[in-house]
């Protein structure tokens, strides 16, 4: 049986400048994996083991400090990645509806993505935008006071904006 | 005359549309004298995007739910001087009471000041606290600088209360020439954004309180530990460090002192416990953020075992404003057992949400109904839930509550770091539990089995009571269960993830027994306990709703009385959202 890290073929050149400033500072194996994902998408297990063999550590304590922070993902994700609040106040003022707005549109399930790779949703504790409640943000874009409908338009302006490219 | 106008833009400003009112004013007045700020949140959420225009430094107007299509009426008006044709945009007397029952000492820059500007900060007393510490002729010694917090009462505003003076102490008192400061931003309560909105406004604040509590307990390292959701308070601290160590205030024999410090900021990774100071310290560390045993203390030893101090956001944005005035003058609000102001985040129900920073003992009805506006569409209140997933739900009755660390403890909630999320009859209070059942089983590190497990009964027989599956002995099992996690835990998460049941049990315990004994919910919110029934008298066989059923579960022939199977529905409610006569109740 192969190992799995020899089963993914990852650039793991394009690390190098990383491990190069960090992989001998004390501490910074959290900082790592951060930038890792940076520069992937998400977190390959051949970049683990490979994270593990510079720093001088173990698969098994880097595996197990990324599964422990839900920032880290281990799977690629879609062009937009869209995260959608389920703090207390959103919770209070029906993110429900909102998720099951989207995920019946689009046909995906929590931590999953699309099948044409546009889009990867995800729901999240807090945003920390409670006053718009529900929001959501998608990449870097945040969006508040939302309504079935208007995810709805939203997802379709993107939708739109990518055939036409 | 000096005209300077002012755009808010924290991340829920900009969420609002800010950035495209900014980006459309700066080109209206591009041929203009008049400067354009970015400032931070003045905490009006409900309001964004707004605009302030200062005149000669004074604000005269604040526009609110400014479109870019404004833009141009606004430059006319300001360049004019003619200001009419602002009406339409200008805050209510009503909404700008928000802020006169306010008094801001954390938040004293936040929304007035540019965030991105050390020059504003300055202005505005930035870094005289620290500037006056470190003189020649009237410097304080740091145990002055303890002394002036302990008379002051500052107590630890992340939520547990410690008086700050105590840790700084102790950390001062410890050995050793190694020594931390940090700061806790890993603002992880589900419904809290103060701290967001302190680092976004007003980041120098922070960096100067921090500094303040470097030099008082002798630590050369001052570490602000930020959640990575945050990337807009990331990008304007960075920016602030960069300042303040151009200006001479970070780095090796500040203003010419014998005290050194460095700044860095490290993004968390996303876990709740981080929140506990020694989860913290384990995830600086590069580990899993699994709480520590204590003792030792951080203060003895923590960050790679050498003595730490670690206190919340606004527990340091206090610090430079007392040392300013005196700490007589900070414990000259609030109560016997809490000084000086609290910042809370406003959210849910309210007609007014955003931040609200007041004197400790003003009630949760002042804080709610006359700063709140109220409930919001017409709802009636039922509770406030305070601390988060650590806190509770605070009945109609406790409203006049006064808000003080004790007080709040005694009614089952806590202060917390500030969530303070209102809720209205529409809400269910055993959905409200099992919400957070839900997050601490998810966030729970697994260290204490008590923890770990307990929390996942909880959260299982939560989720068979609101599905109508709750059995007679629940409610009796729910509370053996909650004191089991209280005395079984290790950390602050699990000792109080029992709260939230506790505390509805406790004010809504008839809401348990009707979802168990009755298969009923009050608020009509758990879906597996509704009943939806078509009105005979007043439908009209329009077959609105039969076309929208996604299960076809309603049938009727046309112009006659239609029927929901109620074997086949599911409950999505679309069929009351179409009917025109109101013929679809929920029961």
């Amino acid at each position: 049986m192969k190992c799995p890290c020899q089963q993914q073929q990852s650039n793991l050149s394009l690390l190098q400048p990383v491990l190069q400033k960090y992989a001998s500072v004390k501490g910074s194996l959290i900082t790592i994996l951060q930038q890792a994902q940076e520069i992937y998408g998400y977190l390959p297990t051949d970049v683990l083991y490979h994270i593990a063999e510079q720093t001088g550590s173990t698969p098994a304590r880097v595996l197990g400090t990324a599964t422990f922070y839900t920032q880290f993902r281990f799977q690629p994700i879609g062009k937009y990645l869209i995260t959608l609040c389920d703090g207390t106040a959103c919770h209070v003022n029906g993110s429900a509806r909102i998720a099951a707005a989207v995920q019946e549109y689009l046909q995906v399930e929590n931590g999953g993505t699309t099948a044409d790779g546009l889009f990867s949703f995800s729901i999240a504790a807090c945003l920390g935008c409670c006053s718009l409640s529900p929001v959501m943000m998608i990449n870097e874009d945040t969006y508040g006071s939302l309504t079935p409908a208007k995810v709805l338009e939203i997802l379709k302006d993107i939708q739109k904006k990518e055939a036409a490219q | 005359m000096s005209i300077r106008i002012a755009v808010g833009k924290g991340s829920c400003g900009i969420a609002a549309g800010a950035q495209k009112v900014y980006d459309s004013l700066a080109q209206a007045l591009s041929d203009s004298d008049i400067s354009l700020d970015t400032v931070g949140c003045i905490g009006m959420c409900w309001l964004e995007p707004i605009v302030d225009i200062y005149e000669n430094g004074r604000l005269t107007e604040r526009l609110v739910h400014v479109e870019p299509q404004h833009t141009k009426i606004i430059a006319e008006a300001v360049q004019s001087g003619d200001h009419a044709a602002l009406a339409s945009l200008r805050i209510s007397e009503d909404d700008s009471s928000f802020l006169t029952k306010q008094t801001r000492i954390a938040l004293r820059n936040c929304g007035i000041i540019d965030p991105e500007s050390i020059e504003s900060a300055k202005a505005a007393g930035g870094y005289s606290a620290i500037t006056r510490i470190l003189s020649q002729e009237n410097g304080m010694t740091p145990e002055e600088v303890i002394e002036c917090i302990k008379v002051s009462g500052l107590a630890g505003r992340g939520g547990a209360g410690f008086p700050t003076w105590f840790k700084w102490n102790a950390a001062r008192q410890s050995a050793g020439d190694e020594k931390y400061l940090i700061c806790n931003a890993d603002e992880g309560d589900p419904g809290a954004f103060m701290d967001r909105a302190v680092i976004e406004s007003d980041p120098h604040t922070l960096i100067e309180g921090m500094l303040i509590g470097a030099y008082a307990i002798g630590a050369q390292e001052a570490i602000v530990y930020v959640r990575a959701e945050y990337p807009l308070a990331i990008k304007r601290l960075e920016l602030a460090i960069a300042q303040a160590r151009e200006a001479g205030f970070i780095g090796q024999n500040i203003l010419g002192s014998a005290f050194s410090c460095e700044f860095r900021i490290k993004a968390g990774a996303g876990a709740f416990v981080c929140g506990e100071e020694t989860a913290l310290i384990e995830s600086l560390e590069g580990q899993r953020g699994m709480p520590r045993l204590k003792p030792p203390f951080p203060a003895q030893a923590g960050y790679w075992q050498k003595p730490s101090n670690i206190n919340n956001v606004e527990t340091y944005a206090n610090v430079a404003w007392i040392i300013t005035n005196g700490g007589e003058a900070f414990a000259a609000m609030g109560t016997e057992d809490s000084k000086g102001t609290k910042v809370f985040a406003l959210t849910g129900k309210i007609r007014r949400g955003g931040l609200v920073e007041i004197p400790m003992g003003m009630t949760l009805r002042e804080v709610i109904f006359d700063i709140g506006g109220g409930i919001r569409d017409g709802g009636t209140f039922k509770a406030v839930q305070m601390g988060g997933p650590s806190g509770g739900c605070i009945p109609e009755s406790l409203l006049d509550t006064v808000i003080d660390y004790k007080k709040l403890a005694a009614t089952g909630a806590i202060m917390g770091s500030g969530g303070m999320v209102v809720m209205d009859d529409s809400t269910c209070m055993v959905n409200m539990a099992k919400f957070f059942l839900d997050f601490t089983a998810k966030e729970s590190c697994g260290k204490c089995v008590h923890c770990r497990i307990g929390t996942k009964r909880l959260q299982e027989i939560l989720t068979r009571i609101v599905e109508g599956k709750g059995k007679e002995g629940d409610i009796e099992l729910l509370e053996e269960l909650c004191n089991a996690v209280r005395d079984g835990a290790l950390c602050g998460l699990g000792q109080t993830a029992p709260n939230p049941v506790l505390s509805t049990l406790r004010y809504f315990r008839d809401e348990f027994e009707a979802h168990i004994r009755e298969h009923r919910c009050p608020a009509h919110t758990c879906t597996d306990l509704l009943l939806y029934k078509i009105d005979p008298q007043k439908c009209k066989g329009c077959t609105a709703c039969a076309r929208k059923c996604p299960v076809t579960a309603i049938s009727g022939a046309v112009k006659e009385p239609h029927e929901i199977n109620t074997r086949v529905c599911i409950k999505c409610s679309q069929c009351m959202s179409v009917c025109k006569f109101g013929a679809v109740s929920v029961t």
